[in-house]
C-alpha cells in the first residue's frame, strides 16, 4: 500500500488527474447567468418590494389593523389611522422605511386581508437614503404596477399557507 | 550627436520590447482569469471589449483613478520605492530573452546568469513592501515570501546547472542552438517538472501564495497598497510569471525552435513559436491555480529543501557522469 503511495506521489498521479478532470471542466456548459440581461427564476414566495394592494373596485385593502407594525421585528412599520364618513377606518399614514426592514416577511404573514405584500422585485436600489423611505403613495403605486404578478403569485402560494 | 543617435536608436528598440511585453502582460491576466473561471463553468470577463480582451485596461484605468493612500506609520520613501522595484526588476529582465536567433535587445554572454541575479533581486521588492507596511500582515507575509523564494531559488539554479552541463554556455541564444537536435525537456524531465513546480513557488502562485493567502494574511505584503500603486505589484507579478515561462521555453522547450521542420511548420516566423510555446506554459500554470489546494507552510518548506534540492542535485551528479562517460560534454 505505502509503496503505491509513494509512486503516486512520485508520478503526480493524483495532480495529472485533477488537472485532466479541469481540462474536462472547461468544455463544459457555463452556469452563469450574464445578469442585466439574463435572469434567474425567482419563486412566489420571494421577499422582495413591498407593495399596498386594492381590491378590484379600487378600494385599498388596508384596514388599519396595525397587526404588521406590531410584529415587525426591524420596528420599521409606521401606521396612523382615522375614521372615514362611511365608518370604515383607513391608514392616514403608512411608512415603511426600507432600511430598516429585514425582509423577514412577517408583515405579508400577519396581514388579514392581504394588503401589505411583499413582491418579487428586489432592483429597488436608489441613490440617497431618502428615497428609500416609503411612504403610503409609493406602496400603493407599487401595489397598482405589480398587482397581477402579486396576485398570481398568491394565488400559486396559497395551497402551502 | 553620434551618442544621441546611439540613444535614440536604443530607446526606439527598448520601447518595441516594452510595448508589446506590456500588452501581453494585461492579456494574459485576462486569459488567466478567463481559463479559471472557464475550470469553474464560470463565464469570467466577458463584458469590455470583444470576449472581455479590454477588462485589463479597464481595471488599469480604475487604478490609476484611485487614491494612493500611503499609511501615517509606513517609512514613506521605502513604501514608495517596493513597487516601482518590483516592476522594474521584472521588466529589465527580458533584456536578455532571446525570441529569434537574431532579435534579442542584449546578447551577452552571461544571459543566464544575469536572468538568475535579477529574479533573486525580486525578493526586495517584496520584502521592502512588507516591513514598510509598518503592519503586522504585510511583515508576515513578506518574511514568508522571503523565505519560500530563496528556498526555491536554490533548486532552480541547481536545475539550470544540468542544463548548462549539456549546453556549456551561459549565453540564452547558444542554449536554445544546442538544443536543435533535441529539446532537453525529453532528456531532463524530470528537471522539467521540478522547474515549473519551483517557477510556481517563484512567483508565488497557487499552490504555493502564501504570501498573500487572504485566509490567514489579507492580501499579505500588498495589504496596504491601493491605486497605481497595487497596480504596479501586480504588473510585476505577472511580468514575472510571463518571464517564468519564456525561461522554461527557453532552457527545455527549445525556445523558438520548431517541433518538427517540415514544411508547413518551417513557414511560422521564430518568434510565433517562442510565443506560443509560453502561451502553452502559461496556461498549464492557469490550470494549476484552478485545480490544487494551497500548500502548508512547513509542507512547502520540506518540498523545497528535502526533496526538490537533493534531487535536482542527483541529478546534476547523474548527468555530469552520463555525458562525461560517453564523451558527451560540450565542446568550449
Amino acid at each position: 500500500m505505502k509503496i503505491v503511495r509513494i509512486l503516486k506521489t512520485v508520478f503526480l498521479i493524483d495532480f495529472l488527474t485533477g488537472l485532466l478532470i479541469a481540462i474536462r471542466e472547461i468544455f463544459k456548459p457555463k452556469k452563469t447567468l450574464n445578469y442585466p440581461f439574463e435572469k434567474g427564476k425567482i419563486s412566489p414566495r420571494a421577499r422582495g418590494e413591498h407593495a399596498l394592494r386594492r381590491y378590484p373596485n379600487g378600494e385599498e385593502r388596508c384596514i388599519a389593523c396595525k397587526l404588521c407594525e406590531a410584529v415587525c421585528p426591524a420596528q420599521a412599520i409606521t401606521i396612523e389611522s382615522k375614521q372615514r364618513e362611511d365608518g370604515s377606518r383607513k391608514t392616514t399614514r403608512y411608512d415603511i422605511d426600507m432600511l430598516k426592514c429585514i425582509y423577514c416577511g412577517l408583515c405579508e404573514e400577519s396581514c388579514p386581508v392581504d394588503a401589505i405584500v411583499q413582491g418579487p422585485n428586489f432592483e429597488f436600489a436608489t441613490e440617497t437614503r431618502e428615497e428609500l423611505y416609503y411612504n403610503k403613495e409609493k406602496l400603493l403605486e407599487n401595489g397598482d404596477r405589480w398587482e397581477n404578478v402579486l396576485a398570481a403569485n398568491i394565488k400559486a402560494d396559497n395551497p402551502y399557507r | 550627436m553620434e551618442y544621441l543617435n546611439i540613444l535614440f536608436s536604443e530607446t526606439y528598440k527598448i520601447l518595441f520590447l516594452l510595448l508589446p511585453l506590456l500588452t501581453a502582460v494585461a492579456m494574459i491576466v485576462w486569459l488567466d482569469r478567463r481559463v479559471w473561471a472557464f475550470v469553474q463553468k464560470r463565464k469570467g470577463p466577458n463584458v469590455v471589449g470583444p470576449f472581455g480582451l479590454f477588462q485589463s485596461l479597464a481595471d488599469a484605468l480604475k487604478y490609476i483613478f484611485k487614491e494612493i493612500i500611503i499609511p501615517a506609520s509606513s517609512n514613506k520613501i521605502v513604501f514608495i520605492l517596493a513597487p516601482i522595484i518590483t516592476m522594474t526588476l521584472a521588466l529589465i529582465s527580458w533584456a536578455v530573452i532571446p525570441f529569434s536567433e537574431n532579435y534579442v535587445l542584449a546578447d551577452i554572454n552571461v544571459g543566464i546568469l544575469y536572468l538568475f541575479a535579477v529574479s533573486s533581486l525580486g525578493v526586495y521588492g517584496i520584502i521592502m513592501g512588507g516591513w514598510s507596511s509598518n503592519s503586522k500582515y504585510p511583515f508576515l507575509g513578506a518574511i514568508r515570501s522571503a523565505a519560500q523564494m530563496v528556498s526555491y531559488e536554490v533548486s532552480i539554479g541547481v536545475i539550470i546547472i544540468n542544463v548548462l552541463l549539456c549546453v556549456g554556455s551561459l549565453n540564452l541564444t547558444d542554449i536554445v542552438m544546442a538544443q536543435k537536435k533535441i529539446w532537453f525537456i525529453i532528456p531532463l524531465f524530470p528537471m522539467f517538472v521540478i522547474f515549473f513546480i519551483s517557477a510556481l513557488a517563484e512567483t508565488n502562485r497557487p499552490p504555493f501564495d502564501l504570501p498573500e493567502a487572504e485566509a490567514e494574511l489579507v492580501a499579505g505584503y500588498q495589504t496596504e497598497y491601493s491605486g497605481m500603486m497595487y497596480a504596479m505589484f501586480w504588473l510585476g507579478e505577472y511580468a514575472n510569471i510571463l518571464l517564468m515561462c519564456a525561461m522554461g521555453s527557453i532552457l527545455f522547450l527549445g525556445g523558438w525552435l520548431s517541433p518538427i521542420n517540415i514544411y508547413p511548420f518551417d513557414l511560422v516566423p521564430a518568434p510565433m513559436w517562442f510565443i506560443i510555446k509560453i502561451l502553452l506554459l502559461f496556461l498549464l500554470f492557469a490550470l494549476v491555480k484552478a485545480v490544487v489546494p494551497r500548500y502548508r507552510y512547513d509542507q512547502l518548506m520540506k518540498l523545497g529543501w528535502k526533496i526538490f534540492l537533493p534531487f535536482s542535485l542527483i541529478w546534476v551528479v547523474l548527468t555530469a557522469g552520463y555525458l562525461l562517460y560517453f564523451d558527451l560534454l560540450p565542446k568550449v
